[in-house]
């Protein structure tokens, strides 16, 4: 294949087995870290952020909406691109990847809009408002299912992964298009009485929780993403001599107690 | 070139390699000599290929079928003697949805006589056409060999047609096919 | 040697013709929109003044529905009966075929639908401002939601169940379409500038012309290979 100078790395990469092995070692890691930066980011915003003049105490579900929220979207990118990577390179972990992505993408998708609604309602006194941010999220939603939907539909595994891809694809070139539809659409329709997120004009103790809650989010994610791939890998792999040792040797141990 | 292998050893899947209706997940199909990607249109422009599934559509009548199979030079006289050849004479102008399973077969045969491609590729040609059919189809396969053309096609008859080579299509073994 | 008369021309005329040759089944999405049109004052309310400020909005999605449920055939018969597979190997340029394919399919669904629409405006008390730039927009949504529904329509022609899949799929891609194409017909009536939204639409209409035929040629090749 791309014989020449430093691809190799590149193709390594594409293994199936040498993603499961690092990432092994990687994993212990991973989960303290996520762990801490969730507990700090909670634990701050919960209970040590100062309070909103507005809001009262209500406003504390950003500390999970908004992480959320980036993640989402952020997430539904990941997936094209892996998607991308995939359909190009044709490489089976980077579907794999793709096809991990699509569930935590839209789980979170559904926080988001969840936590979104558990706001709304001691602020504005309504679960649901057709605003720009929630629509465009619900949406998101849509197309994440769209994707997880694609995936199942096919008898063979392989055309099922590179329709997503496509698919995947066409949605990240219509996901800034719809941003900015609905954002027009709902400019046209109301009068901007409400605000959503004061966001830039937060104060900054209120907004260090929210950086560290983003950041232990992105965290999360990648542990996620990760479990998710080292799951399917073994089981698209179980056939493969690597994955039947891997189970053997989990094995005796119970078999001896 | 005769393509012989039990049902399922991937006949048809080869001949859809060759033919670039797939692609292959590694290797490369060679057209003199030439990667098919980069001598793409010459090489399309000069085949034939006669899937399982006839092409027909069966709300068009025979004639039509043809016509829209065949090269733009065609002129309706050529149709109408490539349709008669294969025993639809009469038949032309009924939409194809009231003719037999063999009678579309045989409308997807006659673009065998208006085609100007070199290489035909044939996959199972002899699925439900009578005897007259198959000698027919025959005769047909060696002109174009005396022409110079060339011919892969996969069948589970025996065939008595000078200079054809077979290949045992066997998934378990590498296969290498020199054209 | 096939080649010319394969093109972009050929299919768009072959496909016409074999709509016409399915003519009741092809004036279906017409009469579905109709039909559905009545609905809205039966489940709603007859009073005019009522209809007329829901009119645009739901001519659209009656458009849109429409559209959606003509997209489906737009592969399957030739998935079917093995011509999918001898478009693959002509020797052109998928895309154009594709481009001629989804024209003709516009042609007799998209503007239809659109003639219609005066008629539908009518009966839903459209304030007559709002008339022209109904069919203005729609003519350039229904282009956009063929081009867009197509990419739906190839991704699950291999599907036995596939339609209501392709509406899952297509819709959320709709979205940005009805926005525009509704907000252009609202606008109007409301006497503000409605070229606005309608030149958003074309563009929308230039983006997908250029970018669905390669996703449909893509999707095309993929789901052959069962």
């Amino acid at each position: 294949m791309a014989a020449g100078r430093n691809w190799n790395w590149f193709h390594r990469m594409g293994s199936p087995r040498w993603f499961y092995e690092t990432t092994g070692r990687w994993l212990p890691w991973l989960w303290v870290l996520t762990l801490g930066l969730m507990l700090t980011g909670l634990i701050w915003g919960l209970a040590y952020a100062p309070q909103d003049a507005k809001q009262g105490n209500s406003f504390r579900i950003i500390y999970l909406h908004v992480p959320a929220s980036f993640l989402a979207l952020a997430g539904y990118y990941l997936m094209a691109i892996a998607g991308a990577i995939g359909l190009i390179w044709k490489m089976k972990l980077s579907y794999m990847v793709m096809k991990s992505a699509a569930p935590i993408g839209a789980a979170l998708t559904f926080i988001a809009l969840f936590t979104g609604a558990v706001w709304g309602k001691p602020t504005w006194g309504t679960y649901w408002v057709w605003d720009a941010r929630i629509t465009s999220m619900l949406i998101l939603l849509f197309l994440y299912l769209g994707v997880l939907a694609l995936q199942y539909a096919f008898h063979s595994q392989e055309t099922g992964n590179k329709a997503s891809a496509i698919l995947a694809l066409v949605g990240t070139v219509n996901i800034p298009i719809i941003y900015k539809s609905v954002d027009w659409w709902y400019t046209l329709h109301q009068p901007a009485t409400i605000k959503f997120t004061s966001a830039p004009s937060m104060h900054m103790d209120m907004f260090q929780p929210l950086l560290v809650m983003i950041i232990a989010m992105y965290s999360f994610y990648g542990l996620a993403l990760i479990l998710y791939t080292r799951v399917e890998i073994l089981r698209r792999e179980r056939k493969s001599s690597w994955v039947r040792e891997l189970a053997l040797r989990t094995q005796p141990a119970q078999v001896d107690q | 070139m005769q393509l012989e292998g039990a049902n399922g050893a991937g006949k048809t899947t080869l001949m859809r390699l060759m033919t670039s209706a797939l692609q292959p997940t590694s290797g490369k199909v060679l057209y003199l000599g030439r990667p098919v990607q980069d001598c793409r249109y010459e090489y399309l422009d000069n085949i034939l290929y006669i899937g399982h599934q006839s092409g027909v559509k069966m709300i068009l009548s025979a004639e039509e079928n043809l016509r829209w199979m065949s090269p733009a030079s065609t002129s309706a006289a050529e149709i109408a003697l490539a349709l008669d050849a294969v025993g639809l004479r009469g038949y032309t102008d009924v939409p194809c949805y009231s003719l037999s399973a063999g009678q579309h077969r045989r409308v997807a045969l006659a673009r065998l006589s208006t085609s100007k491609a070199a290489i035909w590729y044939l996959d199972e040609p002899f699925t439900s056409i009578d005897k007259q059919g198959v000698l027919n189809l025959q005769h047909q396969l060696e002109a174009h060999l005396q022409r110079g053309g060339a011919v892969i096609l996969s069948t589970h008859q025996n065939l008595p047609i000078d200079g054809l080579r077979t290949y045992v299509v066997d998934p378990h073994s590498d296969i290498g096919l020199p054209l | 040697m096939i080649a010319e008369s394969q093109g972009f021309a050929g299919y768009l005329r072959r496909d016409l013709l074999l709509a016409y040759r399915r003519r009741g089944e092809v004036a279906s999405p017409l009469i579905f929109f109709v039909l559905v049109s009545t609905l809205i004052p039966l489940g709603i309310s007859p009073d005019s003044a009522r209809l007329a400020e829901l009119a645009p909005g739901i001519i659209w999605v009656m458009a849109l529905l429409a559209t959606l449920l003509s997209t489906e055939t737009l592969f399957a018969s030739d998935y079917q009966d093995g011509s999918l597979e001898q478009l693959l190997i002509s020797p052109q340029l998928l895309a154009l075929p594709v481009l001629g394919k989804i024209l003709a399919h516009w042609l007799v669904t998209g503007l239809p639908l659109t003639l219609v629409s005066p008629l539908i405006g009518l009966m839903l008390s459209l304030p007559a401002a709002g008339l022209l730039p109904m069919m203005a927009s729609l003519a350039l949504g229904t282009a956009c939601l063929s081009l867009i529904g197509a990419v739906g329509a190839a991704l699950t022609v291999s599907l036995r169940k596939g339609g209501l899949l392709l509406s899952v799929l297509v819709i959320p891609l709709y979205m940005p379409v009805i926005i525009f194409g509704s907000a252009a017909v609202q606008s109007a009536i409301d006497g503000l500038n409605w070229l606005g939204p309608l030149a958003v639409l074309a563009a929308m209409l230039s983006a997908a012309a250029a970018l669905c035929p390669l996703a449909i040629a893509g999707a095309l090749r993929l789901v052959s290979n069962n």
